[in-house]
């Protein structure tokens, strides 16, 4: 079983479905937040569906506007179970908060490098672990 | 984190429970980043609108107006989702429109300052050197940090209107020194002519350095910068690197010299952009089916210098038919432009002036790109054409002279 050590955690401990991007990301300029689905023309990540999932993406983009939409989406129950980033800034980071969605930043080993979306993992916010339970193959 | 006597009151809920809970949320933000204790500030910019908020933001501020939350530290909106005097021509939902009311009154009633600008800093409030502030969008960030010198992490609405509620907010990022040095160095000998020029700049620098504490230095550049073109820059840079900050040195206040500015940090490899890299920006958009009929002045509002160029650009020309062309800006900047015939000579062009609002978020706009059967956006601010992709606009950028062309031509170029 692979395990992800993360620096910076917030939230609950939460199991799901992990979906991983090489790309970064922003609730605003990539996320269609009627749907739950990743929009952006030319997102490494677009027509796939972030609801219940578990999110790892290496950095955050741009974006004030996070810290409402993740209270947003998750009044709509279209919200991810975390976000696992290799980088983030403080809007995702007051945003999830604020929607009580777990958050976590700084991965070693990159988890793009042990994690494949499709994956079954377990974001451990208070050991600061990622413990991959099921791989998809 | 350490607490001091005010902060401990606060907790206790001896200023009401609307403060109470806004500290407990700062606290567990300030916890995330290893924050030792609180800072004061003195301003606080918030951003607020029912497209961003949504059904669930209202309900939650209706919650806080009710139960006595009220601003303790001046506090101003950024740029909303509908112009009440264009919302029915754009074909803006009416229920949201009711539910922007409704929001603004409740903002109102929490001695919130309703603004509505995202340029806060050229026609709101400047903080000096070294004052602490509470800021959201990015732009109105990247600006207090770096041309300012004022400190201010991106603070998104919840994390804006805790800080107004409590007067203080965490103290981490670029509330500390450590932070605040730069950790690129950028060398200029591109000439950088016209702002959608500096949002390239943006772009390049931005994109290649993803991360909120990557804080570059730009150095070599031949003549001062105009404050429209370091907003540019810094909406870029906030935009495309999530960046909250950068140094240009012999112009910004924490940047007398490169040494200075990286303060002891190694510059890393050293870039440097060209005339050519500029422009090889432009030749990266691809135009997709040609369609011509959509330019957007917009994101950052414009300010009155830029107002004034745009009505000189558009003096004897026509927004081509069938063509629709939106400049947005604040209140206080629309007025002026009026007073002084730039707002009559951009309408009498074709132009469409939007108050208050910005062109990315207003509400219902998918569907209005839908209805109107726009496929591409042609816009000179380089943040517009990154930051409203999610509504699925093909995007162009262009230097201020050729979107002016484009909308009076109908050709896309």
């Amino acid at each position: 079983m692979s395990v992800i050590r993360v620096q910076r955690a917030f939230g609950a401990p939460v199991e799901g479905e992990a979906l991983v991007s090489e790309e970064g990301f922003s609730p605003r300029y990539d996320l269609d937040r009627w749907s739950g689905l990743i929009t952006k023309p030319g997102h490494r990540l677009e027509g796939q569906s972030i609801v219940d999932k578990v999110c790892f993406f290496p950095t955050a983009k741009g974006g004030i506007a996070a810290g409402w939409a993740f209270y947003d989406i998750k009044w709509k129950k279209i919200a991810p179970k975390a976000f696992v980033f290799g980088v983030t800034n403080p809007v995702m980071v007051q945003g999830a908060i604020f929607a009580g969605i777990p958050i976590t930043e700084g991965w070693e080993p990159d988890a793009r490098t042990v994690v494949h979306s499709g994956d079954w993992v377990r974001v451990d916010p208070g050991r600061r672990l990622i413990e991959v339970l099921r791989t998809l193959t | 984190m350490e607490l001091d006597r005010e902060e401990r009151a606060l907790l206790a809920g001896e200023r009401g429970d609307a403060a109470r809970r806004a500290l407990e949320y700062q606290i567990e933000v300030g916890r995330f980043w290893g924050a030792r204790r609180f800072v004061r500030v003195t301003n606080v910019h918030m951003m607020g609108d029912i497209e961003v908020m949504g059904d669930g933001g209202l309900e939650w501020l209706r919650e806080q107006a009710e139960q006595g939350a009220r601003c303790r530290v001046a506090t101003t909106t950024n740029a909303r989702c509908i112009d009440f005097a264009h919302c029915e021509r754009l074909g803006q939902d009416a229920a949201e429109v009711a539910k922007e009311r409704e929001l603004i009154a409740c903002l109102r009633r929490m001695d919130v300052v309703t603004t509505d600008t995202c340029i806060n800093y050229q026609s709101v409030y400047q903080p000096h050197l070294g004052e602490h502030v509470a800021w959201g969008d990015t732009g109105t960030v990247i600006y207090a940090n770096s041309v300012f010198g004022a400190r201010s992490n991106f603070e998104s609405g919840p994390a804006a209107l805790a800080a107004a509620l409590t007067g203080r907010t965490p103290e981490y990022g670029f509330h500390l020194d450590a932070h605040r040095r730069g950790t690129i160095a950028v060398r200029l000998e591109a000439a950088l002519d016209d702002l959608a020029d500096w949002g390239a700049l943006g772009k390049l620098v931005g994109e290649a350095n993803q991360s909120y504490t990557a804080v570059p230095v730009f150095h070599g550049f031949g003549r001062t910068p105009i404050a429209d073109e370091l907003k540019h820059l810094g909406a870029a840079l906030a935009s495309y690197g999530s960046m909250g900050m950068f140094h240009f040195v012999g112009v910004t206040p924490e940047a007398p010299s490169l040494a200075a500015a990286l303060g002891g940090n190694a510059p890393g490899a050293q870039r440097v952009i060209s005339g050519a890299d500029i422009d090889q920006v432009y030749r990266g958009y691809g135009l997709g089916d040609g369609d011509a009929r959509l330019v957007v002045f917009s994101g950052p509002q414009q300010s009155l210098f830029e107002m004034k160029q745009l009505a000189e650009l558009f003096a004897g020309r026509r927004v081509a038919p069938g063509s629709s062309c939106f400049v947005t800006s604040n209140a206080g900047v629309l007025a002026q432009a009026r007073r002084l015939g730039y707002a009559q000579a951009l309408e009498g062009a074709g132009a469409t002036l939007l108050e208050g609002v910005c062109f990315y978020i207003l509400q219902n706009l998918t569907p209005m790109r839908v209805a109107n059967r726009w496929t591409n956006m042609v816009s000179n601010s380089a943040k517009i054409v990154n930051i409203i992709g999610a509504h699925r606009f093909n995007t162009v950028l262009r230097r201020t002279r050729d979107c002016v062309e484009i909308a009076c031509s109908g050709e896309l170029r």
